[in-house]
Parts: C-alpha cells; structure tokens; sequence
C-alpha cells in the first residue's frame, strides 16, 4: 500500500487504538467523536457558532479568568516545593523564593496572577450582565458564577496570610474578625446574645466559626496552617468542580455568548 | 396456594429501601460531626484568660505595660481607680500602642487615638476600649478575668468588679 501516509500508519497501531477509540477525523461522525471522546476536550463543544468565537463580543474574560486560574495552578504547586507553612520557617522561604530559587519570578507569578484573576472575574460577570446572558435559561450558571467569584475572593484571602509578614498578620486579623459578627455563629453577631443561659456564655470567642477558623483567638501558627490548606488543597478543589458544572452549563444553555 | 411463604411485595421492598437510606443519611451526618467536632482543638497553647497581675502597690499612676506583650492587657491606674484595659483597638482588632509623651493610645494601622482611660477621641474607632474584669484574691492579688468585658457606651465601667479602688 504505497498510498498510506505516516500518520494513516501511526493511526492502525494497536497502542493508537488503545487510546483514540475512534478512527481518523475524515467524516462528520469521527470529526464529533474526536472532541466527545477525549478527556481533555469533552467540556468543549462539540459544534461552536461563529458568533461565539468573535473575539469583540465576549473579551475571553472567562476563558482567560479559567487560563489564570490554571497558570495560578501550576505556579502554585511550584511554591509549594519551597514553601513551609510555619511560624519559623514561612517568611524567610517567601524570601528565599525570590533571592535564592531560580526564577524567583514564579512567585511574582502567583501574586500578580491572583490580583489579575479577581480583575477577569468581574470583568466576566460585567460583560455577562450587560450583554443580559444571566437570563433564563442561564440563571443557574450565574448562581455557580457568584459562588466562584466568592471562592476566588476566599482564594486571594487565604493567600494573604501565607508570606506571614506584618501586613498579612494584620490583614488577617482584621478580615477574620468579621467572621466575629456572623448572625448565632460569631460571638459578637446578631443572636448570640441571646444564647446565654444565666452566666453560662454558648457563643464565646472561644467555640464560634472565627475560632474555627484561626483554630484560636488570635491569628497564629494554627491559622497559618489552616489558612494554608483551605488555599492549597480545600477551595481549589470546589472550584475545579464548580467550574466544571459552569462550562458544561456554559455548553447545554446555547455556548458561549449565543444569542438564544 | 402457598400464603404460609410471605413474598416481598413491592410496597416492602420501598419501605426497606427507605430504612436503609435514613441509616445510611444518619451515619452521614455523625460522620460529618465528627469532622466539625475534629477541627475544635482540645487545647491550644494562647495565654490564659485568667491571670494574677501582681499587687495593687506594684503600680505607680499612670499605665503600665508589662502585661501587654503576653496577655494584651494594660494596666491603668489614675484617680483612685485601677482598671485592665483591653488593648484591642475597637475599630478593626489591631493593637495600638501607648505614646508617653502624648499621653495616648494610638493605632498605627488607621490612625484612632484614645485617652488614658480608654476614650475615643480621634479617628474611625466607634467605641472606647473594652475594660476586662479586675478583682483581688483573698491573698491580696489582682486577678484579671478576660471572660468578662465592660464597655462604657453601655454604662458598664460604673460597675464594680470593673475596676480596683487604691
């Protein structure tokens, strides 16, 4: 068969086949099995509408608030080869991470990415609002939109405290106290007052959700150790499921930006 | 027939199938429980609330700040009052500092300024600074309780065990 390419070649080998499940692009049907098949490409569409691509339309916010999110991803984990999360060793690594760690720049990586990825977010959700795509049958997907703008905000949050300076102390001190003034959950909210029997306190600032939260009264090693894994491991981990459901909603509500 | 051999009719089969979804729902929930219940430490290693700050004679007119650094507490005595002052800045819940010269707190972080004795006057903070319970023992000392706060906008600084007469 003197016809055959390389790739027609590489395409009948028992391992291709193991992987692709479907034969060469040539038809409708492989061209759709291509994209629905494949693990990496299955929350994208499988037909797009020409007006869903036009770049003055839509700004990519979302799509590039999903690029930082993942390029926060892998700088992240990077950090995390460095970076120790204790009272002793915290601040000096976020140092040495610039003055002693090649590319030291990962770290200005990670921090402008944060502040750029809460910018997209609320350039996406203004565009979604003007151009009026929160309407049914899309309120859903705005309703997951708003918990990722406030997971995202809790992302930049929980960042804060990490480099364990004076201005993330004290930022933090500040930002949890407001957790104090939860409504029957926080020892100086609405309602907590009224949870006391006689002398005996059940709200205190010693069992309410800023206690849990800081794991103590006060911001200190036990914080810095939670705050690191809600960053780490426990908000990202919503957000990738969150994120998911939004761009496999994205995909049944009509694609991106289509007018209905 | 034989009716003596009970079958499983359907109606039974759902009504198993519900018991074992509330056992399954119920052991759920005291897993999740115990998942709150794990990230409330039984100790943790912050100061006491409790604290003997020495004799009413160890202190001169004036505020003092030997407490400060451990249990966030100054000690204030002026016009025949001794009183534990909080030193948590109501504005935000930053630590001012106390300025001899100026005789006054100040926060570095927003700029509110209090008197000697814990009032207010100048910057965003809302409300005077808390007063923590003071009380002696009956060997003389001064116990400071820091569970029980007295706030001047709601008239508790007149109470008693909110302050030491020397």
């Amino acid at each position: 068969m003197a016809g055959k390419s390389i790739a027609d070649k590489v395409r009948e080998t028992q391992v291709w086949k193991s992987i692709f499940r479907h034969g060469p692009p040539t038809n409708a049907r492989n061209r759709a099995a291509v994209i629905a098949g494949n693990v990496f490409l299955h929350l994208h569409p499988i037909k797009l509408k020409k007006s869903g691509v036009q770049l003055g339309y839509t700004w990519c916010m979302g799509g590039l608030t999903f690029f930082i999110f993942l390029a926060l991803t892998v700088t992240g984990v990077l950090l995390m080869f460095y970076y120790r999360p204790t009272a002793e060793y915290a601040f000096h690594d976020i140092i040495a991470l610039k003055e002693h760690v090649p590319l030291g720049i990962m770290r200005e990586i990670h921090r402008w990415g944060a502040h750029a990825m809460v910018i997209t977010v609320w350039l996406h959700m203004f565009r979604v609002f003007m151009t009026g795509s929160y309407k049914p049958p899309r309120e859903f997907n705005w309703g997951i939109g708003v918990i990722l703008l406030v997971l995202t905000l809790l992302l930049s949050f929980t960042g804060y405290l990490l480099p364990w300076d004076q201005l993330a102390i004290w930022a933090i001190t500040v930002g949890s106290n407001m957790a104090k003034a939860t409504p029957f959950l926080g020892h100086g909210g609405p309602g907590a007052s009224l949870a006391q029997i006689g002398d005996f306190v059940m709200v205190s600032d010693k069992n309410d959700v800023r206690f849990q939260l800081l794991a103590g009264r006060f911001v200190g090693e036990p914080a810095l150790l939670r705050f690191y894994i809600l960053h780490c491991i426990f908000i990202p981990l919503v957000v990738g499921v969150l994120i998911a459901i939004h761009f496999w909603r994205v995909r049944k509500d009509g694609g991106i930006s289509a007018p209905l | 027939m034989s009716d003596e051999k009970r079958q499983l009719n359907r109606r039974e089969f759902f009504s198993y199938f519900t018991m074992g979804w509330i056992a399954f729902g119920a052991a759920s929930a005291g897993l999740l429980s115990l998942v709150f219940r794990f990230l409330y430490p039984n100790v943790n290693f912050e100061p006491e609330m409790e604290f003997i700050a020495g004799q009413p004679i160890d202190y001169d007119n004036g505020v003092d700040e030997r407490w400060k650094k451990k249990y966030g507490v100054w000690m204030v005595k002026q016009e025949g009052k001794l009183v534990a002052l909080s030193n948590i800045c109501t504005h935000l819940g930053c630590i001012p500092n106390w300025l001899p010269a100026e005789l006054k707190f100040k926060c570095p972080c927003h700029g509110s300024g209090y008197y000697m004795n814990g009032v207010n006057f100048e910057g965003p903070a809302p409300r005077p600074l808390e007063r923590y319970k003071v009380a002696l023992n009956p060997e003389g000392k001064i116990v400071v309780d820091k569970t029980k706060i007295f706030r001047e906008e709601k008239g508790q600084w007149s109470n008693p065990s909110s302050f030491i007469e020397v």
